[in-house]
């Protein structure tokens, strides 16, 4: 069984969230006999070759075909396997996205895509590898729970969540090699059930991804100008923690910070959860512009596009003396 | 049974399939339906539910029958007359056929109770389920149960087709049959005019397959084809006519998708020698 020790949990955070897939996934016969490992030709960077040599009945190699794969899942699932895909992000959600839709939105086959490198960080590969559109497309479709981990340790908890559950998942894994930790000891990780990180009054920031740990160090940044903020790990996208959406209402302003687009993401997601309410405060929403980015390495990109903690921080400070947050 | 009982049985149910199905498609109204490529899939249909699959209707979910798939969706009309033929669906709830409310879609809408096993219309997708079901009937050692995927020649303009075409023969698929019902004729036109894919038999021959070419609207052909064991997965190409039956639908690209007058039904029912 998976041993979430501070060792393991450094460990993991090493080998990013691919490597922490391939460790989850050596659990998952574990878990359900029902289990299987799909991938379009990428086997190595999924970190499934422990997988496939231990288990090379359960594990099929497609090849370069990625709606084929979400097929062939969905003929699996529909006879009672519990299919996990991998591929690029942004091929899962754009490639296959009708494949996506009817397998997974309309007949809730029970497939769980793995969408890898999610948000910017093969960004020197181009824009033709970065997903940041994944969220908007998945989020679009019924009946997927969208989960999307803050840090290795959760990747693998996300993992093994999605196998106890039967619904279709969209697993996005983002972040790179020697992920930020976020979380440095065990905890209950449910699926739908944001987590409070940091307490705090002035602002709420709700961020997803390799966000939360950039919005936790942004939140300390803030601390030292009198700001006090909480900040909330939403992993789950959809179905989203409304809950935790209503309670950021006493706040001066809340904001979302995601490694997508501002468009359609979490950012999204939050601002369609407030609109349906009598009151609330302005919502900032942190994320990508609407532009296709030129390849960059992933450091470069993200500090870019402000998503860097110094940045964040200095975003949030800026709204609050805007007009917008003192009518 | 005989075998020359189970063809009796087969063109009995396919000429019960057609009339039906024009009583569908007059039912539909100014809705209309997909009635070409619907009534040119008669026989292979009616083959496989009255002859060839093993089925049962008592418990759909029986793990030792075999699947059906239709990837063309839009070719309901002899799925839904073949479902009738074989015990799931009432004669009278084909009437319904489109109406609001009625489980009996334009396409098919995954019912496993009545032997829907998924829902299509979004073309190119059935084989990859096809091929998914045949891996995972391997994995529970089900060597009996086949895998019948039935496409359009047009929807092999897909490129995804040819995806699941090649993994079939990559994981030696012995348990799948692909029929590609080949009436030459798809939404805009004739299909040699609007993409070529001929010759259509090489390139499922290319792609690893035991490929056969029959006439589709003989019975007893198609019996002898889908009845083959093949250490290969199966493709079988039915040569048909799009509109089969009916004199003024036969060949006709604007009776892909088209709506049905009172006068040409009952002319329609005269030529297949039945009273309206």
């Amino acid at each position: 069984m998976t041993e979430y020790t501070s060792r393991n949990i450094r460990t993991w955070s090493m080998l990013g969230s691919c490597g922490a897939f391939g460790i989850a996934a050596m659990e998952l016969p574990n878990i359900d006999d029902r289990c299987v490992v799909l991938t379009s030709d990428l086997c190595t960077y999924s970190s499934l070759d422990r997988f496939k040599t231990k288990y090379p009945d359960r594990f099929f190699n497609v090849g370069i075909a990625e709606q084929n794969m979400v097929g062939i899942a969905g003929g699996l699932a529909k006879e009672n396997f519990i299919p996990f895909a991998t591929t690029y992000a942004t091929f899962a959600a754009t490639r296959c996205a009708d494949q996506v839709r009817v397998n997974m939105g309309y007949m809730k086959l029970g497939i769980k895509l793995v969408g890898l490198t999610a948000g910017l960080s093969v960004g020197i590969l181009g824009a033709t590898h970065m997903s940041v559109e994944d969220i908007a497309v998945m989020r679009a479709i019924p009946n997927i729970v969208i989960l999307s981990p803050a840090d290795c340790m959760e990747s693998i908890k996300a993992v093994i969540a999605s196998a106890e559950i039967e619904s279709p998942v969209y697993l996005r894994l983002s972040g790179t090699m020697n992920n930020p930790i976020v979380y440095k000891e065990d905890y209950n990780f449910e699926i739908g059930k944001a987590i409070t990180l940091r307490e705090g009054d002035d602002v709420v920031i709700i961020a997803t991804g390799t966000m939360v740990y950039n919005s936790c160090r942004a939140a300390e940044l803030l601390e030292e100008k009198g700001v006090s903020c909480r900040v909330i790990d939403m992993h789950t996208i959809k179905p989203l923690d409304e809950n935790e959406v209503q309670k950021a209402c006493n706040a001066k302003l809340i904001v979302t910070v995601e490694e997508h687009s501002m468009i359609g993401g979490l950012g999204g997601a939050v601002a369609e959860c407030l609109a349906g309410m009598n009151r609330h405060p302005p919502l900032l929403r942190v994320g990508l512009p609407d532009i296709f980015m030129h390849a960059g390495t992933y450091e470069h990109l993200v500090e870019k596009c402000g998503l860097c903690p110094p940045s964040i921080s200095d975003s949030i400070f800026q709204y609050l003396q805007s007009e917008h947050c003192n009518r | 049974m005989d075998k020359n009982d189970v063809i009796s049985r087969c063109t009995a149910a396919a000429k019960e399939m057609r009339k039906d199905a024009l009583t569908m498609t007059l039912c539909a109204g100014n809705i209309g339906a997909h009635v070409g490529g619907g009534l040119s899939m008669v026989e292979t249909m009616a083959v496989l539910y009255m002859g060839i699959m093993k089925y049962d209707i008592d418990i759909p979910s029986n793990e030792l029958r075999d699947r059906f798939i239709l990837s063309k969706g839009h070719g309901v009309l002899a799925l839904y007359t073949a479902l009738n033929q074989a015990g799931f669906i009432p004669k009278e709830d084909l009437w319904t056929f489109k109406m609001n409310d009625s489980y009996l879609h334009g396409h098919p809408s995954m019912n496993p109770e009545i032997g829907i096993e998924f829902s299509s219309g979004s073309l190119g997708q059935g084989l990859s389920l096809g091929v998914g079901v045949c891996l995972a009937l391997k994995r529970k050692n089900n060597n009996t149960s086949r895998t019948f995927v039935l496409l359009g020649d047009g929807e092999c303009d897909e490129g995804s087709v040819w995806e699941a075409a090649a993994s079939a023969s990559h994981y030696k698929l012995d348990n799948l049959v692909a029929i590609i019902d080949k009436n030459g004729i798809q939404y805009d036109g004739l299909t040699s005019s609007i993409l070529s894919m001929d010759p259509l038999d090489e390139k499922w021959t290319a792609f690893g397959w035991n490929t056969f070419v029959v006439d589709g609207h003989d019975i007893p052909q198609l019996y002898d084809a889908l009845s083959r064991q093949s250490d290969k997965p199966l493709a079988i190409i039915v040569n048909t006519i799009k509109g089969k039956g009916v004199s003024f639908m036969e060949n006709d690209p604007k009776w892909h998708n088209s709506r049905l007058t009172k006068e040409q039904y009952d002319q329609a029912m005269k030529e297949l020698g039945c009273n309206a």
